[in-house]
């Protein structure tokens, strides 16, 4: 046997041994199966629906192994081997606690909202937009995702908020939701220009104790859970599961919670109609003007 | 008539004559009865690539398999990271955002042992030579272990939708080029569909030869991205990095992507030449332009389907200003026109990636006949033109472990008027084929390393193999087809 041949064999045998390798313990990065005691969905049989499209979470098991798991983690429980080196921390799946819902605090939310979270992706966070995925891979990914709390087995979402039309934007709308900021102690955390640094912010914590920061309002053009006005609307009427921030449902009519929203927009660097109409209310009426915190009454 | 290597490569080959110097390990030569064991004059063409960048995955704490189908091929979402600039768009892109000791620098190598042979090799029947050698055909083989070239990439965001590339690569013997630098302009006037990149870049290929899952020297390279049909003095290569400026638009979801370049018309050459290292011909002072365009489809389980077009207008010198009653040249002029057109798909359909590309090539008569432009051309004087494509398959086994294969086939449609008459109408015709596996044993967001087993041949009618075949010379005879073999194992890592 010459050289050559003596090294073709090594070679080709060096290679039969990694691939032997590969599908076995020299792998690493398995999505484990979620306990079947615990009573969570099957992972065989779990589906979503959106729309026209039904996912299912086989098939996304395999889309969570490439795109979610170095986050997420393997056990779904937000433990990924990167969760360490990110803030805000990874969502853990096994609570079934999701912050951007259209259903009330405390109730699971829709395929729908947990398909366009992905879609979406969260802003000042390391969660992209996974919009370049097609349609079915998201709906694949929220199927999944299902699978790992036996909450999904046990419970219906709850039901969707209904968002009223919109409220005109006017200077009086303006100046009745900065009443609310006030009377409604927002600026606690959020501060009293909305700069997320209100005398309780430092204190915050999500409900994994992991400290966290409110809504810094003036930098960014994008909200967690969205960008439009029926965004922000939905945000506070169903609060933000897992975090501090509550849900105004029960507290605020829903005119009064589009007269907060008219007012959080003029808190943003953007150039929306509610912040013309608040810079050209300013620059008449200074000194009429009230602080918002805790020495003020708010308003006017 | 001695194969004519495009202009990026003839550095590269003299550098590794030099290489040979200090092979030390013998080849092992089977020659026609009579002839015995000889040193192979082993010339491997190193492969000049980009690849994944780790640091992105380190800034942005994703894992490998989130950008790349297998790295260092991009999947949609790494399409749609790149098309925005390497930014994920969630206002954590600027530098300002990330812990000061984080720098956006990566390192690709590969350690290597690798087999070449070519059959048809012109060789001495006595090793050494001498009054009673005479040069027979044979063939040779040359095996060991060996390294790649380097690459030493930095890049990333300058601020919010600047961005830059930066990428010294090295040759194995450490001899150093820019292999691409630029700076780009990113979602000018908040539009996705207006970014401006300046400097030395890779063309907007739908299929990208920097990318690619190849590392062999015989299919580390796409044949048809540096064909060039014999005799013609066109040295442009569509694999080939290019130096100008480029404006390219996205929609979001990078489906629809377009680009449009003008180029400098000297194969991304620096300092006015021809080439990125010394030695190099001066360049002209014209410009060549390169258009671009591909849409996705959604395929619903299958995946998502691409397909894109395409085209290349260039020109080329065909005498030069000189001086030193004409030993020196100093610019080149007199250009000429030749072109590039083609289409390509990336299709999926399930774990299964399709990667079809058909391209069309001429070149002006006067290219082909090496004849100034000043000079009539003699009637009948044919343009040289080619055709071919390959295709291309991945299978996913999942996200670690992905099994390659690719046949390309590229006919010479019309000779140069060098040639004509002189040699077959098959002459420099190219049929290649590959075989392999990429395996990742770790896949995190921190660095990356891939177990990469390659089989590569390809058969080329009476030229050395555009892809290195261990001697780098042609056959004896024009109508001699060389069969050029590559064993590649190695494992290709980047941190």
């Amino acid at each position: 046997m010459t050289i050559k041949n003596l090294f073709v064999v090594f070679a080709l045998g060096f290679a039969g041994l990694f691939v032997a390798g590969a599908t076995s313990s020299f792998a690493q990065s398995h999505v484990n199966s979620p306990d079947p005691s615990l009573g969570t969905p099957n992972v065989a049989t779990e589906t979503s629906h959106i729309g026209n499209l039904t996912g299912h979470a086989e098939e996304g098991k395999h889309l969570y192994r490439r795109y979610c798991i170095g986050c997420h983690g393997p056990d779904g429980d937000g433990d990924g081997m990167n969760a360490q080196w990110i803030d805000p921390k990874p969502r853990d799946f096994t609570q079934a606690t999701f912050k951007c819902r259209s259903t009330p605090t405390g109730t699971l939310p829709l395929d729908q909202d947990l398909y366009n979270a992905i879609t979406r992706g969260f802003v000042n966070s390391n969660m992209p937009s996974w919009n370049p995925l097609t349609p079915q891979q998201r709906a694949d990914l929220v199927a999944f995702i299902k699978t790992w709390s036996p909450r999904w087995a046990k419970e219906q979402p709850g039901t969707a908020l209904q968002i009223p039309p919109e409220t005109p934007v006017t200077i009086d709308s303006i100046l009745h939701g900065r009443e609310l900021f006030q009377k409604m102690e927002c600026w606690k955390c959020h501060g009293p220009a909305g700069h997320g640094d209100g005398p309780s912010a430092a204190t915050l914590t999500d409900s994994k104790d992991n400290p966290i920061r409110p809504y810094n309002f003036s930098t960014g053009t994008r909200f967690k859970c969205g960008e439009t006005n029926q965004d922000v609307y939905r945000i506070f009427m169903t609060g933000v599961d897992g975090t501090p921030m509550p849900s105004f449902a029960d507290v605020i009519k829903p005119a009064d919670a589009w007269d907060l929203v008219h007012f959080l927009r003029t808190l943003q660097d953007m150039d929306t109609k509610e912040a013309e109409l608040w810079k050209t209310y300013v620059a008449a009426h200074r000194a009429d003007i009230k602080p918002i915190g805790p020495d003020a009454a708010g308003g006017q | 008539m001695p194969r004519k290597f495009p202009a990026c490569f003839r550095g590269l080959r003299l550098m590794l004559v030099s290489l040979l110097a200090v092979v030390t390990l013998p080849a092992v030569v089977s020659a026609p009865k009579g002839s015995s064991t000889t040193t192979a004059q082993a010339a491997p063409l190193p492969r000049i690539r980009l690849n994944a960048i780790p640091a992105f995955a380190r800034k942005y704490g994703l894992p490998c398999s989130a950008c790349h189908t297998a790295w260092p091929e991009l999947n949609n979402f790494g399409w749609v990271f790149r098309d925005n600039g390497y930014q994920l768009m969630n206002d954590r892109d600027s530098p300002i955002w990330q812990n000061p000791s984080y720098f956006p620098i990566s390192f690709r190598i590969t350690p290597n042992w690798h087999r070449e042979t070519a059959d048809h090799q012109p060789i001495d029947s006595i090793p050494g030579g001498g009054p009673a050698s005479e040069t027979i055909s044979g063939k040779v083989t040359q095996a060991g272990f060996d390294l790649s070239g380097m690459d030493l990439w930095s890049a990333g965001t300058l601020y919010k939708n600047i961005s830059f590339q930066l990428l010294p690569s090295s040759d194995p013997t450490a001899v150093w080029h820019f292999e691409s630098a630029w700076v780009r302009f990113d979602n000018l006037h908040n539009s996705s569909w207006l970014n401006l990149k300046f400097g030395r870049f890779e063309l907007d290929n739908l299929i990208s030869e920097k990318r690619f899952l190849f590392l062999s020297n015989n299919g580390g390279i796409y044949q048809i991205y540096h064909f060039n049909v014999q005799g013609s003095t066109n040295n442009f290569g569509y694999g080939d990095n290019q130096i100008g400026v480029e404006l390219a638009g996205h929609s979001k979801n990078s489906y629809t992507r377009y680009s449009v370049a003008v180029l400098s018309s000297n194969e991304g050459g620096v300092n006015f030449t021809t080439d990125v290292l010394p030695g190099a011909p001066p360049a002209s002072r014209s410009y060549d332009v390169n258009l671009a365009f591909d849409q996705a489809f959604n395929g619903g389980s299958l995946g998502l389907e691409r397909l894109g077009a395409f085209a290349y207008i260039g020109q080329r010198p065909t005498y030069y200003e000189t001086t030193g009653d004409g030993s020196v040249p100093l610019v080149g002029l007199g250009n000429k026109p030749f072109y590039r057109v083609g289409f390509a798909g990336d299709l999926f359909l399930g774990k299964l990636e399709l990667l079809p590309l058909f391209m069309y090539g001429h070149d002006s008569a006067y290219l082909g006949a090496d004849l100034p432009s000043t000079s009539a051309l003699p009637p009948g004087t044919p343009s040289p033109a080619f055709a071919g494509g390959f295709i291309e398959a991945h299978y996913y086994v999942n996200p670690q472990l992905v099994f390659i294969g690719r046949f390309e086939k590229v006919n010479v449609l019309q000779q140069s008027a060098v040639n004509v008459g002189s040699v077959p109408g098959n002459y420099g015709d190219v049929t290649a084929y590959s075989i392999g596996y990429r395996w990742y044993p770790i896949m995190f967001s921190r660095a990356g390393l891939a177990f990469h087993n390659e089989y590569s041949i390809s058969k080329s009618i009476g030229i050395v193999p555009e892809s290195g075949d261990g001697t780098g010379l042609p056959p004896l005879f024009p109508t001699n087809g060389v069969w050029s073999s590559s064993l590649f194992i190695g494992f290709d890592f980047d941190f």
